[in-house]
């Protein structure tokens, strides 16, 4: 009896020295973070007050700013629309190279996973920064962007649910005599079909968010006329487009829940 | 048994096999018009991907003098330092605010608000809250700190918000029965309730942070980002992709450090 | 008419499933396969159409040697070769005609299958099948819809409308409760007589092999223990089937001269009967 509970205060000793010991390593690396940070001549103690300020001028916004905002906003949502369709297209191959179960061979499986890895460590932003200076500035630049950081979400996901599948569907399709095409339509397509639309609606939604600021660095969308308006201290401005941005995204976040939901 | 054959059709969704073919319709018009706004034309496409070759050429092999080396490593650690010292101040602010936010603690207008700014923490961009902070507060690190900290208040606490309203209020009525104070009822009957996840979802959250902070210095809020557009501007393409490498490399290595810490301690 | 040769089959494991199975099956006979789990039946009847690769030995279905097919040659002669699962196998998530046409799949383009536009006759004679494996009007319901007696007929529909010259029955009713079980069963002979299509069924309940078999034969280890009509198999030859025990010389009429009351008792202990799985 005693034995047993000296064992299990020292387990649990040990489990509090792992924590202890995180718990310190968290901390040093913050102290550590802060001091090594360069923060420049701003106090933080000053930040509430700067923040109010600019947030003062932003009062009230400028409904007039509307009417130039129609054009970027809808810009923005086809970029997203584009985007998504290109990456879905793209993402199908990847999805099969990148699951187990249907890749052809080991090398084409890390290829599949090179691919998802590269188009998810790399910034949507970035991508855009690179497809600039490939096609120009505009918003061709930034829907192909968009596609090339969803291919790897998409890739991902989509392959996790391939390996998920019932092979057996799979084997019964392919014991009758079908070609490849057809096992794919036939086999796969119908047990993944859920999760590809699911998960493409879903992209979409985080899409159009990601849209918003490709104008950054000249790839198009509603982010031109924010930085613009910012460039200009138009802050009213930058209040009216903020605003038609959170309403976008407030609506297609439901309208992306609402539809995932329909799908069985 | 009808004589002759007779013929099968794929029941559809919808109503009306018209309504499939005008949804259809609508979906494929819909891209062709998006394909004209943003000027897709195969000329310019075809002629973007015929220079595509030559620009892959550009960007490759990757290099950087020694001196820029040094610059790479500099900007990446403020990054790191930035998302390590934002993940706390936001985890720090998250807490009231998930208190707030949850509807069965907090009273009506107070969770209205709340939910409010966590929305709108949620729906923008940290680019576009990054480049706020600047105007705000100018240049530097501490405009990407805010940034972050603002990113994460609306993450961590829309999780943390969900969690509580989650949790057994059986338990804490048993605290309060006892006589305890609200602080004590917060302390024994909530706080031990959402302890387990909090952990996970902290490291989660830094492992974001550091992908946001490698970013975000392109509008000039800190970090490896400034110099990734600077590099750019310059047409310095093999100084590029060597950023745009260390930028993966840390990335792959928060998130395992992140996936490890977790699976260990939670 | 299918004739298997030597059969053997070697996993990467270094499992020896088959160790040279000769097996034929000819005109419109039905054979039952049986043998306790792990006997090599499912290899046995998945190698036939090369789902599963053989390692040696030769397969001939009429004229055809499926082992030396390369990989088109193979699609094709998979058309002739209809195959009902254990667990069913269709594709839960399409209609019932949807998985009926499947079987059709070697007869259409891509395009064609993705469009769903299979000739007429294709469509009408999937209509005759499922309405006599008594699924008529049932056409449109989701196969996931469905309880287990019934996707077991819509994939002996998907099997039939092949129009194939042999047909492979991997387990029909293990996932089936005794009594669908031998209906099911009784289905699938019946429409195998009517189109005089022979059929090798890998099936590990005594009870119905027996009942709706022409032909028997046991596997033991991934070895032949046992060849012979219902009649013959006594005692002794499924002793020989389930515990293994040395094969005697006189395979093919099975009769077994002595059996011990040892014997006896453990195979009546061994032996799964119709129901179990």
């Amino acid at each position: 009896m005693a034995a047993e509970r000296r064992e299990w205060e020292r387990f649990d000793r040990r489990r509090r020295i792992g924590r202890f010991l995180l718990t310190l390593v968290a901390a040093v690396a913050v102290v550590g973070s802060w001091r090594f940070m360069d923060t420049g001549i701003v106090r933080p103690e000053t930040i509430p007050r700067e923040v109010g300020d600019l947030l003062t001028r932003m009062y009230p916004p400028d409904v007039a700013y509307t009417a130039r905002i129609v054009g970027p906003l809808v810009e923005t949502v086809q970029i997203a629309a584009l985007g998504t369709i290109g990456a879905l297209v793209l993402a199908v191959p990847v999805a099969l190279l990148a699951a187990e179960n249907t890749t052809p061979n080991a090398a084409t499986f890390w290829l599949g996973k090179v691919v998802v890895t590269v188009s998810r460590s790399v910034n949507t932003i970035v991508w855009a920064l690179f497809f600039v200076v490939l096609f120009g500035s505009g918003p061709l630049a930034g829907a192909v962007a968009i596609a090339f950081r969803s291919v790897g979400f998409l890739g991902k996901l989509l392959g996790e649910e391939i390996e998920e599948i019932d092979f057996g569907q799979v084997e019964a399709v392919r014991a009758a005599g079908a070609s490849s095409a057809q096992v794919l339509l036939y086999g796969i397509l119908p047990q993944v079909k859920p999760a590809l639309v699911g998960l493409s609606i879903y992209r979409w939604d985080i899409n159009i968010r990601d849209s918003t600021v490709l104008g950054f660095v000249g790839a198009g969308g509603i982010g031109v006329q924010l930085f613009r308006a910012v460039n200009a201290f138009a802050w009213q401005s930058v209040a009216t487009v903020l605003i038609v941005i959170l309403g976008v995204v407030v609506a297609t976040e439901s309208l992306s829940a609402y539809t995932r939901g329909l799908v069985r | 048994m009808a004589a002759g054959s007779r013929t099968w059709e794929r029941p559809t969704v919808f109503p009306r096999r018209g309504v499939k073919w005008a949804v259809y319709a609508g979906v494929v018009g819909f891209v062709i018009w998006s394909g004209v706004g943003v000027g897709a034309d195969p000329a310019r496409i075809a002629g973007g991907l015929g220079r595509s070759g030559s620009l892959v050429g550009d960007f490759l092999p990757p290099s950087a003098t020694p001196r820029q080396a040094q610059r790479i490593l500099d900007k990446m650690l403020e990054s790191v330092a930035m998302a390590t010292v934002s993940t706390l101040t936001g985890i720090v602010l998250s807490v009231p605010i998930a208190f707030m936010a949850a509807e069965n603690l907090s009273p009506k207008p107070l969770y209205a608000l709340n939910r409010g700014f966590i929305s709108v923490s949620r729906a923008f961009n940290a680019i576009i809250v990054g480049i706020i902070a600047v105007k705000a507060i100018g240049f530097g690190p501490l405009a990407g700190v805010l940034t972050i900290t603002f990113k994460t208040v609306g993450f961590f606490s829309k999780l943390l918000a969900e969690d509580l309203e989650d949790i057994d209020m059986g338990s804490v009525d048993a605290v309060r029965a006892s006589g305890a104070s609200p602080v004590q009822i917060l302390l024994y009957g909530v706080v031990p309730q959402i302890v387990p996840r909090f952990a996970g979802l902290s490291v989660y959250r830094w492992d974001i942070n550091i992908r946001t902070s490698t970013i975000i210095g392109i509008v000039g809020a800190g970090g490896i980002g400034s110099v990734l557009l600077t590099a750019f501007n310059r047409y310095d393409y093999r100084y590029v992709t060597a950023i745009l490498l260390a930028i993966v490399a840390v990335v792959l290595v928060a998130e395992g450090v992140s996936a490890v810490v977790r699976r260990r301690y939670t | 008419m299918l004739r298997v040769v030597d059969l053997q089959k070697t996993y990467p494991t270094g499992d020896e499933a088959l160790k040279g199975v000769t097996v034929s099956v000819e005109g419109s006979e039905t054979v039952a396969m049986i043998g306790p789990s792990g006997a090599g039946k499912s290899t046995f009847v998945r190698c036939i159409n090369r789902l599963t690769e053989p390692s040696g030995g030769e397969i001939h279905l009429d004229d055809t040697t499926l082992t030396a097919l390369g990989d088109d040659a193979l699609r094709s002669a998979r058309r002739d070769i209809g195959m009902i699962f254990q667990e069913y196998n269709l594709v839960e998530r399409l209609t019932v005609m949807e998985n009926v046409l499947t079987g059709r799949l070697g007869y259409v383009s891509a395009w064609q299958a993705f469009r769903r536009s299979f000739p007429a006759e294709d469509v009408e004679r999937a209509y005759e099948i499922l309405e006599r494996v008594g699924l008529g009007d049932m056409e449109n319901k989701r196969v996931d819809e469905l309880s287990g007696g019934q996707r077991q007929r819509v994939g002996i529909a998907r099997a039939v409308i092949q129009q194939p010259k042999i047909l492979l029955v991997d387990e029909p009713t293990s996932s089936l409760d005794p009594e669908t079980s031998d209906t099911v069963m009784g289905l699938l002979t019946d429409i195998a007589a009517e189109r005089e299509v022979p059929v090798l069924i890998n099936i590990h309940e005594v009870d119905l092999a027996m009942a709706h078999a022409d032909r028997i034969v046991g596997l033991h280890g991934g070895e032949l223990v046992f060849e012979g009509t219902p009649d013959d198999l006594d005692e002794r030859g499924l002793d020989q089937v389930y515990r293994g025990a040395d094969v005697p010389e006189n395979v093919g009429n099975g009769r077994a001269s002595e059996a011990g009351a040892d014997g006896d008792a453990l195979a009546e202990a061994d032996r799964p009967l119709a129901g179990e799985t």
